[in-house]
């Protein structure tokens, strides 16, 4: 029993675990986007242009500011997260009475222009971002060598989204947002200030997009297009979860990274296409996804 | 008297006339395809452009009584996309020859349009032998590289150095597999062994999952059979890893300067490839390369924008000498017929396939510590001959060569 269909069970092991790391990245990714359309109804489509912002903030605060990694998943988020706010008061907020669509297209067009003006600046080679050194290097665990930053990103990640479900679904401050989504008239009859409300949770969201950007730095290229080759996914992993829903984008964002992981060793050829099959049958077997409810 | 006066000008201007008649809608027209926004944009892409207008501005077209146009457009790296805007140029905007295209399966769609409507089609972005051997055709040129010149350069110099056994990372399409194969060619007669691959899809980003199994391979060389951003990724991730800390090396196939740039010299240095073209070459590389940075955003030129400018030039060189653009097979002709001579790839000369000919170079990147700034990148550590460079013309199976 050392192999299974040819693979060698060690082999199998690195997989799986490098599956799950990039499972993490669909996770906190995932986790952005269904928080804001779980709360504000809104199909954000500039998440990845968001992600790819704070990848290149950490860049430039590096390079330009000499603050570090570790500044900057602090600084970054609220940097991009303010950035996000900006947006949502402008522009956002003006649509929410108005068809789910105006909101994408929206924010689809705002995902272009911010990329678009990151790559005539950058062009798409994309810029290197250092490794931080307590992160450098990496230990052999015997069926694969695992570097350390890589161990990092599984732990912080799933730190951020059991902090975000626990903030959303356990407390108090969570039990207002959702129920401002239910029937904002009658929360803010109670004296709740229901716009700033959503246009923080917005901002939080983005925040979100912006902390995988700087987590992501560091391991893929700096590059304007990271996030558009990103966010195709990420959407395929919050449909299947069940759109808005929160624990389902986390498990989703996972088993999804598992499941393209295994797939990279089996058929590496239909490595990106496996998640829309899935995504494909999920629709048709239960079209509110797996852990959604019908609205 | 004024009769006498007035004759001569009719004659004259039938002369212009008989004259024009010969390039199609009086304008010799330019089509610069290329990825515009994807992977390979810092390739070819707008500093493609860049480099037509100066091969253009460099060659005075009016002096020569020639008028020409350039038009640009993104093909996406999509086969599909890139025939239908090639189509629509030659069916209705009266382009008049296709440059660059990089992506092979679009440059051999592209290819086969180009000789539907009898047109010319240079490509210099394009990487697959395929193009000047079983796909040949009679309208189009291979200018600056190509698979089998990139293994029998990289591949060979490593198996010398000791690296005989291979495993391969490949992008998924036309170009990866035709760089796989020729490379793994070169190395089985070099005495090598291949003991595998795996295919990652186009524009991948996690590389982890390929570079675990080319580990478990215990290959000495890892060849990466990939291009533009995926090798960026490949190569950055590898090192974090540990592949060469862990005894195993990367062959990086096709890698360009703009991809070096990207890395950082941190972790590219010590990649050894082959390349073309290269900035820090002799004087009028160096003056070409000051003028591309200035044009394109402080980018310094890669060997495909290079084999943009020196295609052009020949191009309308020949076009000039034949006094037509009209039919392409024949302007093709009259290119192969012409020795090519130009600031950036020197003397050489264009094979009956289709192959554009001149010495290749076997580059290593420096350390950071022996780089004087950006974009001083490579030591050449070989010229391979321009007679050597290349697939010798009798081995590529094109239909064109007669045996």
């Amino acid at each position: 029993m050392d192999s299974i269909f040819g693979i060698p069970v060690q082999a199998l092991f690195g997989q799986l675990l490098i599956g799950l790391i990039n499972g993490s990245f669909y996770a906190l990714l995932s986790l952005g986007l269904a928080v804001i359309f779980g709360l504000l109804n809104i199909i954000n489509f500039t998440h990845g242009a968001q992600y790819m912002v704070g990848a290149f903030c950490a860049w430039f605060l590096l390079t330009k500011l000499g603050i570090g990694y570790w500044w900057s998943l602090l600084l970054v988020p609220i940097a991009v997260g303010v950035f996000g706010i900006v947006i949502e008061r402008l522009m956002l907020s003006r649509l929410y009475k108005l068809d789910h669509l105006y909101g994408l297209l929206l924010t689809f067009g705002l995902a272009l222009i911010m990329q678009g003006l990151f790559r005539h600046e950058f062009g798409t080679s994309g810029t290197p971002y250092a490794m931080p050194e307590q992160l450098a290097g990496g230990r052999n665990l015997g069926f694969m060598f695992l570097p350390n930053y890589r161990a990092w990103v599984i732990v912080a990640s799933m730190l951020v989204c059991l902090a975000t479900w626990f903030v959303i679904e356990k407390t108090k401050l969570g039990a207002y947002l959702r129920a401002a989504t239910e029937n904002p008239a009658l929360v803010q009859a109670f004296g709740i200030n229901v716009p700033r409300m959503i246009t923080l949770t917005y901002g939080f969201g983005v925040a979100l997009a912006a902390f995988a950007g700087v987590m992501a730095a560091p391991i893929y290229q700096v590059n304007p297009l990271m996030g558009a080759d990103l966010i195709i996914v990420v959407f395929a992993v919050v449909v299947i979860g069940g759109m808005g829903s929160i624990m389902g984008s986390i498990v989703t964002g996972f088993a999804l990274g598992l499941i393209e992981g295994l797939t990279k060793v089996f058929y590496p050829e239909a490595s990106n296409t496996v998640i829309f099959i899935i995504m494909a049958i999920v629709l048709m077997i239960k079209p509110a996804g797996l852990f959604g409810t019908v609205r | 008297m004024i009769s006498q006066r007035a004759w001569l000008a009719v004659a004259l201007l039938l002369a212009a006339a008989g004259a024009q008649a010969q390039i199609s809608g009086g304008v010799v027209k330019i089509g610069v395809l290329s990825d515009m926004s994807s992977l390979y944009s810092d390739i070819g892409g707008p500093g493609s452009v860049a480099a037509a207008r100066m091969a253009v501005e460099d060659f005075a077209p009016a002096k020569h009584g020639l008028k020409v146009e350039i038009v640009s457009a993104d093909h996406q790296n999509k086969p599909d996309v890139g025939s239908a805007i090639a189509r629509n140029w030659y069916d209705t905007e009266g382009v008049d020859v296709i440059v660059d295209v990089p992506t092979s399966s679009v440059a051999l769609a592209v290819s086969q349009v180009t000789k539907d409507k009898n047109k010319v089609f240079l490509v210099s972005g394009a990487a697959s032998s395929d193009l000047t051997g079983k796909a040949c055709t009679p309208n189009t040129i291979h200018w600056t590289y190509d698979t089998w010149m990139l293994a029998n350069g990289t591949g060979n110099a490593i198996v010398k150095q000791g690296g005989d056994t291979w495993f391969f990372i490949t992008a998924d399409y036309a170009f990866g597999h035709a760089l796989e194969r020729d490379t793994a060619e070169v190395v089985k007669k070099a005495g090598g062994k291949v003991l595998g691959a795996v295919r990652h899809p186009l524009n991948n980003q996690d590389f982890s999952s390929f570079l675990l199994q080319a580990q478990a391979s215990k290959a000495k060389i890892i060849g990466l059979a990939n291009a533009g951003g995926d090798t960026i990724n490949s190569i950055k991730q590898a090192s974090e890893f540990g592949i060469v800390k862990g005894g195993q090396n990367l062959a990086g196939l096709l890698v360009f300067l703009s991809d070096v740039h990207g890395l950082g010299l941190d972790k590219a240095q010590g990649l050894i490839f082959t390349e073309t073209f290269y900035w820090d070459m002799n004087p009028q590389t160096r003056a070409f390369a000051k003028r591309m940075a200035a044009a394109n955003n402080g980018k310094y030129p890669t060997m495909v924008q290079a084999g943009v400018y020196s295609a052009i030039t020949h191009y309308l060189k020949a076009v000039a000498a034949g006094k037509t653009d009209a039919d392409g097979a024949k302007v093709v002709a009259k290119m192969k017929s012409m020795p090519t001579d130009d600031p950036l790839f020197g003397k050489g000369s264009i094979r009956a396939d289709g192959r554009k000919i001149h010495p290749a170079y076997l580059v290593e990147v420096k350390k950071p510590s022996e780089s004087k700034g950006p974009y001083d990148y490579y030591k050449i550590r070989a010229t391979i001959p321009a007679d050597q460079a290349f697939r010798p013309i009798d081995q590529g199976d094109c239909p064109l060569v007669k045996k």
